[in-house]
């Protein structure tokens, strides 16, 4: 392409991120007008008179939603490593006889409709005592990750060299230790890769939530969310702020992960 | 497919039982031994996925299977106990007036979504395989809709929908158009939860092809240049036959993944007005927790139903996948 063609095509490029990103900017710009203006016809297209009370609303009445969020979505990340890791490097790795049954069960475990699991669960968790509990959303919140995980890690450690196992054999380690201070210190990105999309996943998980943390004191904040969606009121200035402080996960992995989302999705390419 | 393609040509589906044994060891019998040592250790390392998989998806998904056969009620949550009822839950659903409804709003949902999710996919990643300056950059901003949680898109699709103060409706009333109630009359509800749902699945459509575009290799193209090819021609007898692969796992696991599709519907329109936009998972969800008497049983059976379907794509997609990987 010439260079003219190619500035033409960058500038189509950015009119279609445009057109693509829209609604994200109409998030914001709704988060930062003031009430008395968003029922105004046709409506600012950008933020005059921008308050910040829909912020300031978040802080007073999100930030509880916010943090059992945060630590629904780090006890998924634990959750979903410990059993997942392990698992990939026996397959990757160890040869077990069935692995490739084990194999098989997982991808059809991905594909297992929610709403099936949060009923499944929901008569679990009330014989186990596990409903409206955090535990009980780690749990649940982990079955959105777990096969993704094994899948992730067991493609990344075939790569591992087989001579780099075998040297540390030699030197008197065992299978265990081999794991934990030479398969796991390589694998990093992986580890990386899966604890980012276990997080978010749990993190933006509302049917779980809603099913089987119905009336705990401890919510997350999708529920926060949708509290406000279903109150007559509607405030969409507080609905639109919250959505934003929501959406921080996902935008600080764009940032900071970017290289790690692209692999995540190609590499298990799953998500629901 | 990254990952594995830049780091190992191995893919994890090979069957790999008993090929690779522990290093050369001397005698039959301690290989024996040495073999049956490492099975054992390759499954304590499985142990934990393997109690997993057991308690948290066949206990639940055995639970439900089970609930769908009982007459579970209010009561059976203190007593325990439940009516075993056989498939009577089953053709209370079948005969509702309520399922063929739900049912065609699935395929409909389903099946726009997919078409439009796939060609606008398609479109936008042979768009962004030429080279321009940015086009990095922009390809991931594209990303951000996928990565949201779905509860704050759809939260923003109903406010920009919103009759009457919504910027869709504004913008149509300045092209001279009519206003459209998008969430609140039965003709549009569920075109609107498409809308939505096509908006979020754009990114990971774009992906996948995009990942697809690239593992065809350069000599292809050149060899159809030289031919004399146009750039139409080559897409549509070039480009897009050898792209079959990849589109056949992008669209199933899209079908997949679009079957389950909950949240979006149930913030925009709850599934209503009346029928208009529920699917089966809306439909098995509001029976289940909708708000008056759980009708648990119910919900279990609508949802096997779901599962049902979602399993005979998932075999073919597992068979796509297989093939693909062969070749």
């Amino acid at each position: 392409m010439t260079r003219s063609r190619r500035a033409v095509t960058t500038v189509i490029a950015l009119i279609l991120t445009a057109i693509m990103l829209f609604p994200l900017y109409w998030m914001i710009n709704v988060s930062l007008t003031p009430p008395h203006l968003l029922r105004k016809d046709p409506p600012n297209l950008v933020p005059i008179d921008a308050t910040f009370a829909g912020y300031d609303k978040v802080i007073h009445e999100q930030l509880p939603y916010l943090g059992t969020s945060l630590i629904i979505g780090l006890g998924t990340v634990a959750l979903t490593l410990v059993v997942a890791a392990p698992a990939g490097f026996a397959l990757a790795k160890l040869f077990p006889r069935g692995g490739s049954t084990l194999n098989f069960v997982l991808l059809v475990a991905q594909m297992i409709p929610g709403i099936i699991m949060a009923m499944g669960f929901y008569l679990v968790f009330n014989e186990w005592g596990l409903l409206d509990t955090i535990p009980g959303l780690i749990i649940a919140d982990s079955t959105l990750a777990v096969p993704f995980g094994v899948l992730i890690f067991t493609a990344f450690m075939m790569g591992i060299p087989n001579e780099l196992i075998q040297a540390a054999r030699i030197d008197g380690a065992n299978a265990w230790r081999t794991f934990r201070s030479v398969v796991i210190p390589v694998s990093r990105n992986s580890v990386v890769t899966v604890a980012l999309f276990a997080f978010l996943w749990s993190w933006s998980d509302f049917l779980f939530a809603s099913s089987l943390n119905r009336g705990g004191d401890l919510q997350p904040v999708t529920i926060g969310i949708f509290r406000y969606l279903g109150n007559n009121t509607q405030d969409w200035n507080a609905i639109m702020a919250t959505a934003v402080v929501a959406s921080v996960p996902a935008a600080f992995l764009l940032v900071f992960a970017q290289r790690y989302v692209a692999a995540g999705v190609t590499a298990g390419a799953v998500k629901d | 497919m990254t990952m594995s393609a830049t780091r190992t040509p191995a893919s994890a589906d090979r069957p790999r039982d008993g090929e690779g044994a522990a290093p050369a060891v001397p005698s039959p019998g301690e290989r024996r031994r040495a073999a049956r040592r490492q099975q054992l250790v390759a499954w304590l390392f499985l142990t934990p996925v393997t109690l997993y998989l057991v308690l948290f998806y066949a206990l639940p998904l055995w639970r439900n299977v089970d609930l769908s056969l009982r007459d579970y009620t209010l009561r059976s949550f203190i007593t325990g106990g439940a009516e075993f009822v056989g498939l009577d839950n089953y053709r209370e659903i079948f005969t509702d007036p309520t399922f063929p409804t739900a049912l065609w709003n699935t395929v409909l949902f389903t099946g726009l979504s997919l078409v439009f999710q796939y060609s606008i996919g398609l479109a936008l990643a042979v768009f962004f395989f030429r080279r321009f300056p940015l086009a990095a950059t922009l390809r991931a901003l594209f990303l951000v809709p996928w990565l949201l949680p779905l509860l704050v898109s759809s939260s923003v699709w109903a406010w920009m929908l919103n009759s009457d103060s919504g910027v869709v409706n504004s913008f149509l009333q300045t092209l001279g158009l009519d206003p459209v109630f998008w969430l609140t009359s039965p003709d549009w509800s569920l075109v609107s939860v498409i809308i939505t749902n096509i908006w979020i699945g754009i990114p990971f459509n774009l992906v996948l092809l995009y990942a697809g575009l690239q593992a065809i290799p350069g000599e292809v193209y050149e060899a159809a240049a030289l031919d004399g090819a146009g750039r139409w021609s080559i897409f549509w007898h070039i480009t897009f036959p050898l792209l079959r692969p990849v589109s056949a796992i992008t669209l199933l696991l899209g079908l997949v993944y679009t079957l389950k599709v909950f949240d979006i519907i149930w913030v925009m329109t709850r599934g209503g007005p009346g029928d208009s936009s529920t699917t089966l998972a809306i439909w098995s969800y509001r029976l289940g927790f909708g708000g008056g008497s759980p009708e648990l049983s119910l919900a279990a059976a609508v949802a096997n139903v779901l599962i049902l379907i979602a399993f005979v794509f998932g075999l073919f997609y597992i068979r796509a996948q297989r093939k693909a990987l062969r070749s």
